[in-house]
């Protein structure tokens, strides 16, 4: 392979100017003018409640009211992978917060004024908001439609039951592995609910024309899955694909949750009212909170065998998700887990168990790492404590396991190539493993912790990329992608890729952000996929314009194409060295011949890519048969903590993250995925503690009470490591690595705390708090008072990972009377 | 009830009808056009807002539009409109935003502790930053590139 000159550069990134300089713009900078409409949504408060009667009557007479609308107006219901959502619900409400109306007004501060005299009746019905009872034989149900729901065919809802999804793993024989073991241990582990906290909140401002064309600008990673959603909802309006464009500039960060469709459909649907008129709609903080999407909570049961050597025989996976009222995109992420809950090990015997349950908390869905951190937390912890017990050390137990390419995965398909033991190995070495430094102050206990992590993307086979690629006069080029850039460097990786075939440097490609009606289609920006997906499909489209290139020249000049080559912007000659001819001079005029006519014409690049090797059929029982998952990007993570034992609050001193990127197209990039995922990933476990009361409202919507890290939070020092073991099928070897930076933190602190104090917490958070209290031998249940971090209450190790209902056949819940 | 305010934007003199109750923040992106401050939270805590107030950084979203009537108020567009300055040149170079959301209150901040600390350490850079949350970066790559600015020799903003 010939050495790369733009790909693995750490070029500047593309938006960097735009981004310093404030010309930056995201969806709420955009003008509309002066007939600009405003939206403001009425909100349930309760948890779980019929809708008895809507009058809003009071509202419309207000001056400036332009509509109000209710699910009279707009019964739909939508969703990614099962449609169970409502645009607005008419019957119910199934968590606290969500829509029933909304008033669209001339200003702002009257929609608001309107909206308090909205009047709903409800009649409560009784919350499921603890998953014990959720999963009972005589458990109200939430979704008693659930049969009914149109759904993605991997799905196993179970109606007449709070079970939305049931993905179930075999392998081997999990007894026969059991019996084979040394040592059998398991253990529960629970994580809570956890918010994105992208700074910039959802907006969408839908224009509904007079022509009937409806025009949306908002801020998404999905502009294509959105018009689609969009289109399914709007259908029985006779709104076609055709008729929708999705427009997004710049968004303020993602993180999963700008993926798929939540409040945008609401704007949807205010535009498609409010005909004629620009409508926003814009999230506050605490409904960014609430209304979008969380992390879903969860919690876990381990159960692994392992034999003195050290080789691990069989693992038993339970996973029981709170996945909130609606699942419509959530329920994908109990499936990946459900797939993978292996962690990157060779095990033999395996069985996964993970189970998507309605609560009556807000809607789960997907979140940066989509299941990984969640699970990685129980499964690594455990990894550790079993190590213990064999007496083994946990690095070294992990090297041990460790998978390689060609290894049979849970669900039968084989491992990609993978750089997991150069991950470990250099991951040890630079946090020093082994070596234990004491601290100088006597009060401080000091810890190392370790862990690795594996992620594939959860898409569905066919999720398709797609990219366009025009030549301007001058030799620049313009990409007309639908890959978002999210803040992750997309823009520039893109064009690099596109660079690094057409000799074109990166700072004279434009990479042009989204819009449907113009750019080629890509799925979705989710997953760490796109560098990988989107990326090859720009490099399908710069190979198609240097064929087209050459196709000119070569009619032009009469040589043959296979004597011809790309260099310094110039189509050069094998053959003919002293022939060459600059882009600029016919990329869009042709070239001229002797006649004075001209050859060739602008020149277009196009290209696609879709994994055709993937498959979601498979057995529903064993998930044995399929190919659900393109590949897995794999790595290792240390660090070395200090925690105050008055206190209990804990400083990271030094973090070191290694993740196999397959090749980094833009390694200063990649760095700083590592800091930022790390980052993010330490503040889950140290900072983020999201309290619910015991009537399922969120009490800790906004930053003063939710905390996420300021610069004075952030580790001493993070060490980012980036290994390459090409993966075959990407754009120069790359695969994503986006999320996984995040997924070992958890499992990092817990296991560094126990190294420091001999004590294993197996729940999350670890605040300073919960440190404190595990010093004290407090149980922390026993003291933390009325709130809940996600739909348990219990102890962990006395719950039953009993799933009763799925025998029963439909029930209601019984409505309580109560109005509001 | 509308009151009309004067206040230097961006070296520029602008005048403005405002109610008694208008948010700075509103009154900056609604009327008077400038973008860059950005609606994170509305309640001081996130920093996205953050703009230049006769030269201290303050959260726009809590300071009412009538209170900056005679004051200077500086926001990126006022820095960047000739030419980057040193401090908008490092973040560039080093990458250090992603989504760029924070990045103009980020600016802003570093532009105020550059001010007074030409030469900041790092324990400096963090507290001066600590107001303006970023969900991306871990902020190492701001901090990296507020140490490296060279120390200024010219004349202040």
């Amino acid at each position: 392979m010939t050495t790369l000159k733009y790909v693995g550069e750490s070029a500047t990134r593309i938006d960097g100017l735009e981004k310093v300089s404030g010309a930056a713009t995201y969806v709420d900078d955009l003008e509309f003018g002066p007939n600009l409409l405003h939206a403001e949504i009425v909100e349930s408060p309760f948890a779980h409640a019929s809708i008895q009667r809507i009058d809003t009557t009071e509202a419309e007479e207000v001056q400036g009211v332009v509509r109000v609308v209710t699910g009279k107006d707009f019964p739909s219901r939508f969703g990614l992978y099962m449609q169970d959502r409502f645009v607005f619900p008419s019957d119910r409400v199934r968590f606290v917060g969500e829509q029933v109306a909304a008033v669209v007004a001339r200003d702002a501060q009257t929609a608001k004024r309107a909206a308090k005299l909205v009047k709903v009746y409800y009649k409560e019905i009784e919350p499921v908001l603890d998953l014990e009872q959720a999963l009972k034989a005589d458990a109200v149900v939430v979704h008693p439609d659930l049969g009914s729901y149109t759904r993605c065919p991997w799905f196993y809802p179970q109606p007449g039951t709070n079970i939305a999804h049931w993905r179930k793993t075999r392998k081997g024989d999990v007894e026969k592995g059991f019996q084979e073991a040394d040592v059998v241990f398991e253990d529960t582990y629970t994580v809570p609910r956890y918010a994105h906290c992208a700074i910039e909140p959802h907006a969408i401002v839908g224009l509904y024309d007079l022509s009937g064309r409806l025009t949306l600008w908002s801020a998404s990673q999905s502009p294509y899955t959105q018009r689609h959603v969009f289109a399914q909802a709007l259908a029985p309006l006779g709104i076609t694909h055709q008729d929708i464009r999705v427009v997004t500039p710049y968004i303020g960060g993602g993180f999963g949750g700008k993926a798929g469709v939540s409040m945008e459909i609401i704007g949807v649907a205010l535009a498609v009212l409010a005909k004629g008129n620009p409508v926003k709609l814009r999230w506050s903080r605490s409904q960014e909170f609430y209304n979008t999407y969380q992390r879903q909570g969860v919690i876990a049961r381990i159960k692994m065998g392992v034999k003195r050597d050290g080789t691990i025989t069989a693992i038993e996976h339970t996973l029981h998700w709170d996945a909130g009222a609606y699942v419509e995109y959530g329920a994908n992420v109990v499936n990946a887990v459900g797939l993978s809950a292996t962690g990157p090990y060779r095990i033999p015997n395996v069985k996964i168990d993970s189970v998507c349950v309605y609560t009556n908390l807000p809607p789960g869905g997907p979140y940066r790492g989509f299941g990984y951190s969640e699970f990685h937390f129980g499964l690594e912890s455990h990894i550790n404590t079993t190590a213990k017990k064999i007496g083994m050390d946990p690095v070294e137990f992990r090297r041990r396991n460790a998978i390689r390419e060609g290894d049979t995965l849970a669900y039968g398909a084989q491992m990609n190539p993978s750089g997991l033991h150069e991950a470990i190995d250099r991951v040890a070495k630079e946090i020093g493993w082994g070596e234990k430094e004491p601290s100088k102050d006597p009060r401080k206990a000091v810890g190392k912790g370790f862990a690795c992590f594996w992620k594939a993307p959860a898409m569905p086979p066919n999720a398709g990329s797609a990219a366009f690629l025009k030549f301007n006069e001058d030799g620049s080029i313009n990409i007309l992608v639908s890959g978002m850039e999210i803040g992750q460097g997309f823009m520039t990786a893109m064009a690099q890729i596109a660079a690094e075939i057409l000799t074109v440097p990166p700072a004279k490609i434009r990479v042009e952000l989204p819009d449907t009606d113009r750019n080629a289609y890509e799925w979705q920006t989710v997953g760490s996929h796109v560098t990988w997906g989107c990326g090859n499909a720009v490099r399908a489209a710069a190979i198609d314009a240097r064929e087209k290139m050459f196709a000119v020249v070569c009619r032009a000049h009469g040589c043959a194409a296979d004597t011809l080559f790309l260099a310094d912007e110039k189509v050069k000659c094998r053959t003919h060295p002293d022939f060459e001819l600059p882009f600029k001079d016919f990329v869009i005029g042709g070239v001229q011949m002797a006649q004075g006519n001209f050859i060739g014409g602008p020149i277009l690049g196009s290209g696609s890519f879709m994994p055709e090797f993937t498959s979601a059929l498979s057995d529903p029982e064993t998930s044995q048969g399929g190919h659900p998952n393109v590949h897995y990007t794999v790595g290792a993570a240390a660090i070395a903590l200090e925690i105050d034992k008055e206190t209990g609050k804990i400083k990271v001193r030094k973090a070191a993250l290694a993740v196999d990127a397959g090749k980094a197209v833009n390694p200063d990039l990649v760095r700083s995925q590592i800091v930022g995922g790390m980052v993010q990933g330490l503040a889950t476990v140290l900072y983020e503690d999201i309290r619910y009361d015991l009537n399922g409202r969120l009490l800790n919507a906004n930053f003063t009470d939710y905390k996420i890290p300021t610069a004075k939070d952030i580790p001493d020092e993070i060490v980012p490591i980036i290994i390459e073991v090409p993966q075959p099928d990407g754009p120069f070897g790359a695969r994503g690595i986006g999320e996984h930076t995040m997924i070992p933190a958890a499992a990092l602190v817990a296991n560094a705390v126990e190294d420091a104090l001999g004590i294993r917490v197996k729940a999350l958070p670890i605040t300073a708090e919960r440190v404190v209290l595990a010093l004290l031998d407090i149980p922390y249940e026993d003291v933390r008072g009325s709130y809940r971090g996600f739909c348990f209450t219990g102890k962990p190790d006395a719950y039953a990972f009993r799933a009763e209902a799925t025998k029963r056949k439909r029930a209601k819940g019984s409505p309580r009377s109560s109005s509001y | 009830m509308n009151n009309r305010i004067t206040l230097k934007l961006n070296n520029e003199t602008r005048t403005v009808m405002v109610q008694p109750n208008d948010i700075l923040l509103d009154v900056l992106r609604e009327k008077l056009g400038v973008k860059s401050p950005k609606i994170g939270c509305e309640r001081g805590d996130c920093g996205a807002c953050t703009v230049l107030l006769d030269g201290k950084t303050v959260r726009s979203c809590l300071i009412l539009a009538i209170e900056a009537d005679g004051h200077e108020i500086v926001t990126v567009e006022g820095l960047s409109k000739e030419s980057l300055t040193p401090v908008q040149r490092a973040f560039l170079e080093h990458n250090s935003f992603q989504c760029g959301f924070c990045a103009p209150g980020v600016v802003l901040a570093a532009t105020e502790l550059l001010e007074s600390h030409p030469q900041p350490t790092a324990e400096q850079i963090k507290a001066a930053i600590s107001g303006n949350l970023c969900r991306c970066t871990g902020y190492q790559s701001i901090i990296e590139a507020i140490l490296d600015v060279p120390p200024k020799t010219g004349k202040s903003l």
